[in-house]
């Protein structure tokens, strides 16, 4: 194989296969995954959920992750959301002609390895060149198939007043780690993403509250922006705590230092739960004992009062609306 | 007192009113994000004065920038916040899409960095602030003497908080002293001002720093006579910082400065002296007088002397809001109009 991308490798042809064969295949492959136009598969007891995610991340790779990590993550964890185990993904590849293939090895691999940890297959993907300039390095889509155990439903606009606001970890984190990485501000701090997938914790947090009522990936515009938008879909006000928001003594002094909120920078590997309240300590401590939910904490609850509107109850006692989201912080941040 | 009894005691108070001016954007801002102006009793009255450099920023600075821009092709280097402010008839991100050179920096060292990776380019930054960023002005000049760089030059709109504090003793009746500020001047002129009977008290910028400041200055008020405190004195010592005083005296000398909203304070600015001319953009460039009238139903000056809140502003929220700022105080995240659209007023 040559050592970076051409055009030739989008063809179709022999190019095509030889990256298909020695590339994804070997990092990629499983018993579903197919070179055929389609995947065949075994059909699902159970509702189907299914969604999409583009990725565009710059760079493509940072501390804690890079963008084919992200690609699995960030599909896996939308399935999850609406408690649905994820079983099958597909990928759809645009690389700039050029990228050496090493990296596209490394980016496979994690994919792979990804995938591997969060019990999905990857059944079926596609490979496209651009010409040089045309994207930026890569930029990666995938689809996911997952399937919800009867009785679970979990929506934004399910939200009542009562429920506890619980967050799965600390916030802020795979924001911050992009902007680092990025070399722009001259700051040196070692912040790593929190990309990770997260159904194995979500299932836990099901098993011991099948009632729970909303479960949201924190993604671009960070948990502040969560919140905000279930306070509109489920037309309630949002009361929380800022002395209970977690956030990394890192991630507090790079966000401090540049004037930005921590809750309104993307988080990858973090949910926000809402849940009765009297099941919340229960999902909390199970969410504990998992894998990249070590930091649950319930951060506040869902209010009758200020509807669509997030409350701060800050440091020193006082009461503040959390400010709206506003502008694009940071363009291409997943 | 721990945070829950200072927090106690201002919202129970029920002394004289007391008008309370924080004369610095962070307390401003910090004030808004803990949320201190929703518990405090209507007693106390909290004013947000003119202390954010982009604020009080002049619609002709703003002129002469976009003048240097377009007519002279500089290179405009500057803060992000100050591209946004309205001039009398544009702004520099206006002027930037209409072909204009203009780059957002975070330190005015980065200006002259700029301007010696540039040597094609005549590179101005725009220089506003107070006592705290004077200093790092005055560095990146002496920078540029330093590495014999000649295509870097700055417009000066420094200003100094003392003649402020006298033009607007009127306005209230204990200033919240910047802290910052006085780490770097010291705390001579609050005591002076003692004795011409204005009080202040010097305050940190924590949410409890805060609260101890506010809570000395509304027990002392109740107590009668003028005082002055220094609530901060982790960072602040009587003699400042006499190094940054030196090297600020060495490179510069008062001026008469106009400030947007309020007018003309004499002595409350600083320029870079006659031995420095060739880096003062205002002579190296001679730029004209550009007097255009300001026409704008803007209350900013209002908002600033504590005459009203930004919701009394007729343009407040509707046609001045943060992405389309008809005045200087919504521009910044420390402008009061700003802070008071961002965190919605009061619950």
């Amino acid at each position: 194989m040559s050592d970076c991308i051409t055009l030739a490798h989008g063809s179709g042809g022999r190019k095509t296969n030889e990256l298909i064969a020695g590339l994804f295949k070997k990092h990629l492959g499983n018993s579903y995954f197919t070179a055929d136009d389609a995947a065949v598969l075994p059909r699902p007891e159970g509702k189907i959920a299914m969604s999409t995610d583009g990725f565009i991340v710059s760079p493509w790779k940072y501390p804690g992750g890079n963008i084919g990590r992200l690609s699995v993550c960030g599909t896996v964890n939308d399935l999850a959301c609406m408690g649905a185990k994820p079983l099958y993904l597909t990928c759809s590849y645009v690389i700039e002609e050029g990228l050496p293939i090493s990296d596209l090895e490394e980016i496979a691999k994690a994919m792979g390895e990804t995938a591997r940890e969060a019990g999905v297959h990857i059944v079926a993907g596609d490979t496209k060149v651009a010409g040089k300039g045309q994207v930026d390095k890569i930029f990666i889509t995938t689809a996911g198939v997952g399937v919800i155990e009867d009785g679970i439903e979990t929506s934004g606009r399910l939200a009542r007043p009562g429920d506890s606001i619980i967050v799965t970890g600390d916030v802020g984190r795979h924001g911050t780690a992009i902007l680092l990485s990025r070399d722009e501000y001259g700051i040196e701090a070692d912040v790593t993403s929190d990309c990770a997938p997260l159904w194995h914790p979500v299932s836990k947090a099901l098993e011991v509250c099948p009632g729970m009522h909303v479960i949201r990936d924190a993604t671009r515009g960070g948990v502040g922006t969560v919140l905000y938008e279930i306070a509109a879909e489920a037309d309630v006000g949002i009361k929380v705590r800022r002395q209970d928001i977690p956030v990394a003594d890192e991630v507090r002094g790079v966000t401090g230092l540049l004037g930005l909120e921590p809750l309104y920078l993307a988080c990858e590997g973090r949910m926000v739960m809402m849940c009765p309240s009297d099941k919340a300590q229960a999902v909390v401590d199970v969410l504990s004992g998992c894998k990249y939910t070590e930091g649950a904490k319930i951060i506040g609850e869902v209010t009758e009062d200020n509807k669509g509107k997030v409350v701060m109850v800050t440091e020193v006692g006082g009461m503040t609306f959390l400010p709206q989201p506003g502008n694009e912080l940071l363009p291409r941040i997943c | 007192m721990s945070s829950s009894e200072l927090r106690d005691y201002l919202q129970n108070y029920d002394g004289p009113e007391i008008r309370i001016m924080e004369v610095c954007g962070t307390h401003t801002h910090e004030i808004f994000r803990q949320g201190i102006r929703n518990f405090l009793s209507p007693k106390i009255n909290l004013i947000s004065g003119p202390g954010c450099p982009v604020c009080v920023t002049p619609a002709s600075y703003i002129d002469e920038a976009i003048y240097l821009a377009l007519e002279k092709n500089v290179t405009i280097t500057s803060f992000g916040d100050l591209i946004r402010v309205p001039g009398t008839s544009s702004s520099l991100q206006k002027a930037r899409a209409e072909g204009a050179k203009v780059k957002v920096v975070y330190s005015p060292i980065d200006g002259e960095k700029y301007a010696k990776e540039h040597p094609d380019e005549q590179v101005v930054f725009l220089s506003v602030g107070f006592e705290t960023t004077t200093p790092s002005d005055v560095i990146a000049v002496r920078n540029a003497i330093r590495d014999g760089i000649g295509n870097f030059s700055i417009l000066t709109a420094n200003k100094t908080m003392p003649g402020a504090y006298e033009a607007m003793a009127d306005s209230t009746d204990c200033y919240l002293y910047p802290g910052h500020v006085h780490a770097i001047i010291g705390t001579g002129i609050c005591k002076d001002l003692q004795k011409r009977g204005v009080s202040g008290v010097i305050a940190g910028f924590t949410g409890e720093e805060l609260l101890t400041a506010l809570a000395i200055a509304v027990r002392k008020h109740s107590e009668g006579g003028p005082f002055y405190v220094n609530a901060y004195p982790r960072v602040v010592t009587d003699e400042g910082s006499p190094a940054a005083v030196k090297l600020v005296d060495e490179f510069t000398r008062p001026c008469d400065a106009m400030w947007r909203g309020i007018g003309m304070i004499p002595g409350s600015g600083v320029e870079l002296k006659e031995e420095y001319s060739s880096y003062d953009a205002r002579k190296k460039f001679d730029i004209p007088v550009l007097e255009k009238e300001y026409k704008t139903a803007c209350r900013c000056g209002d908002v600033l002397q504590g005459k009203i809140r930004p919701t009394g502003c007729p343009l407040f929220g509707k046609a001045c809001n943060p992405d389309h700022p008809v005045g200087a105080c919504m521009v910044s995240d420390e402008g009061a109009c700003s802070a008071f659209y961002t965190y919605g007023g009061s619950l």
